[in-house]
């Protein structure tokens, strides 16, 4: 049951019952849906920016806790960041959750986006963490859908 | 399946008569354990798991049979042929097919939809006509559909289905109409559980001259599936779902379009005689099975059968439904759980959501449990929306499921729902 406390930590099951920026934007400079095939879970991620920066960000769908909390987490760690910012940050998520499962691996440097290390033991569950990036990075791309496949 | 006994379960040996611990004990990996817990597999529509005789006669296969078919002159090569034809023979019976020429052997039930929609669809499909299907259809009935429709300029058109997941009749009769050229039914919902009347539907597609495709992977493991009393004109079933292999499956035809039908696939063991100019195919069933067939999943498959009707198909279904009302007593019970598919008649799958927590987080958890079943949308996508849901959870019984197992099914689904509400 412990790896189940470290998947569903109290901050993920806050964000799922409260997500953050839950909302559609007005006027966006661009927005993409995340598509995963597997579950049929889709949610939109909406974009808004000033030149380079992420004046606003927001997401909408349905979802399970994971990939619901996920969103919340990427658009309150993104809010005011750069582009460049941002996919380094994707990066560095993806990473997060290639890690060995046995590594102690510090995330400390990461914010709250650490709570969702505990998806690692969970390899069925990386594309619901993964998903909002995806559709996050589609809508920096101009692309109107992304799939976790 | 039908109006039988619901009267009160006591023990393990059930109404039923079914010793459920003895036959428990042919199925190996049933003793596994999963992450130090019991392993409970409920996610029989998914696969059934395949009992040590299925198992055995794999083995034997490989270790001491392997050859060919239909080609080599010497020993071993005419066992396999013979156990291969022998096997066709098996599924005839099992499904009273008039002749077991009219047993094509196919990998599973989607390359059987397949096989139909690309050579009776084509053949018989053209622009403006239209294929009548049903709400309730798993992926595999409806893609195949549309890549037809689509080369042939045809129309999709899909009977309705009510707030329980029963079929709208009415709607159908209405829907059947001089451009419905083929009408393609699963005969059970694999997401809901709900039987089709198909008896009733075959005949009244009849009526109107039309050929009726039923999708039987979910209908062939839980009830009696007789070719001459559904008059269906072609039946689909995987034999893993039934206790058997994967990637061995079953088309069954009738003989007035087998004959007339192209092949689908062209290679080895369908053909008379090839010149660079010209090629002569063999009649069916041979014409439809090009290549090297899967002949240990076809022994295999008769083996499961052999198993089937060893335990008496009937008895397997009186089980599963009183597993099935247990069950949805059980689960009913708990806090935020709505059941998705109440027809009256169903198989034993019961499709639900909890309030409180998704699918995939309800999977995640009773599989800590060691519990295995379905989180999604069952590969029933338009299904689910018409449902209002993006997936459901899924837990699917077989005849090996006990009541205890419908417990620790329900104790986890109680913590989840303790969990994600405090």
């Amino acid at each position: 049951m412990n790896e189940l406390f470290d998947l569903y930590q109290e901050i993920i099951l806050d964000h799922n019952r409260r997500p953050r920026n839950y909302r559609t934007l007005e006027e966006p400079t661009s927005s993409a849906d995340g598509y995963n095939p597997i579950c049929g879970d889709e949610l939109k991620v909406y974009l808004k920016l000033d030149g380079d920066k992420i004046k606003d960000i927001s997401f909408q769908g349905q979802g399970c806790a994971i990939s619901k909390a996920s969103a919340s987490l990427m658009t309150v760690e993104l809010k005011g960041k750069t582009l460049a910012e941002a996919e380094a940050g994707f990066k560095r998520f993806q990473e997060m959750l290639a890690e060995e499962v046995d590594q102690e691996v510090d995330f400390l440097d990461f914010g709250d986006l650490a709570s969702l290390s505990g998806v690692r033991r969970f390899p069925a569950r990386i594309k619901c963490a993964t998903l909002a990036w995806h559709a996050l990075e589609a809508a920096v791309q101009g692309q109107e859908e992304a799939t976790t496949e | 399946m039908t109006e039988s006994s619901q009267t009160a379960l006591g023990g393990n040996r059930i109404e039923s008569g079914l010793d459920v611990h003895a036959l428990r004990a042919r199925f190996p990996i049933l003793a596994k354990r999963i992450r130090d817990n019991s392993f409970v597999y409920v996610d029989n529509a998914a696969t059934t798991q395949k009992p040590q005789s299925v198992i055995d006669v794999l083995n034997e296969y490989y270790t001491d049979q392997n050859a060919n078919i239909h080609r080599g002159i010497h020993y071993l090569s005419e066992q396999a042929t013979e156990a291969y034809e022998e096997a066709r023979c098996r599924v005839a019976r099992f499904i009273n097919a008039p002749s077991e020429r009219q047993v094509i052997f196919v990998r599973g039930t989607t390359e059987g939809i397949n096989l139909v929609a690309q050579t009776f669809g084509r053949q018989r499909i053209r622009s403006g006509d239209e294929i009548l299907i049903s709400t309730l259809e798993h992926h595999s009935n409806i893609v195949p559909w549309q890549l037809v429709a689509e080369a042939q300029g045809a129309v999709i058109k899909v009977i309705p289905i009510d707030d329980r997941g029963v079929l709208d009749l009415e709607a159908y009769r209405a829907l059947l109409n001089e451009r419905t050229r083929i009408v393609a039914l699963s005969h059970v919902s694999n997401a809901i559980g709900t039987v089709v009347p198909i008896v009733e539907m075959c005949r009244e597609a009849h009526q109107k001259g039309i050929p009726v495709v039923v999708d039987g992977a979910q209908s062939a493991p839980h009830m009696k599936v007789d070719m001459q009393a559904l008059d269906c004109d072609f039946f689909v079933f995987s034999g893993h779902k039934i206790f058997g292999p994967t990637g061995i499956g079953v088309l069954y035809g009738k003989d007035e379009w087998l004959r007339d039908m192209p092949p689908y696939e062209g290679g080895g063991g369908m053909i008379q005689s090839v010149t660079f100019e010209k090629t002569r195919f063999l009649e069916f069933p041979g014409r439809f099975e090009a290549g090297t067939p899967h002949i240990a999943g076809s022994i295999g498959l008769a083996a499961a059968l052999d198993f089937v009707e060893e335990i008496g198909i009937d008895k397997i279904a009186a089980y599963e439904e009183e597993i099935l009302h247990y069950a949805t007593e059980q689960f009913s019970s708990i806090d935020g759980l709505r059941i998705l598919g109440t027809a009256p008649q169903k198989a034993a799958v019961l499709s639900f959501v909890l309030d409180e927590a998704h699918p995939h987080d309800i999977s995640t958890f009773l599989d800590q449990d060691g519990i295995a079943i379905r989180a999604g949308h069952h590969c029933a996508q338009p299904l689910m929306k018409r449902l209002g849901v993006s997936g459901t959870a899924r837990a699917s019984f077989s005849i090996y499921n006990t009541r205890e197992e419908v417990d620790k099914v329900a104790d986890s689904l109680r913590k989840i729902v303790r969990f994600f509400k405090r």
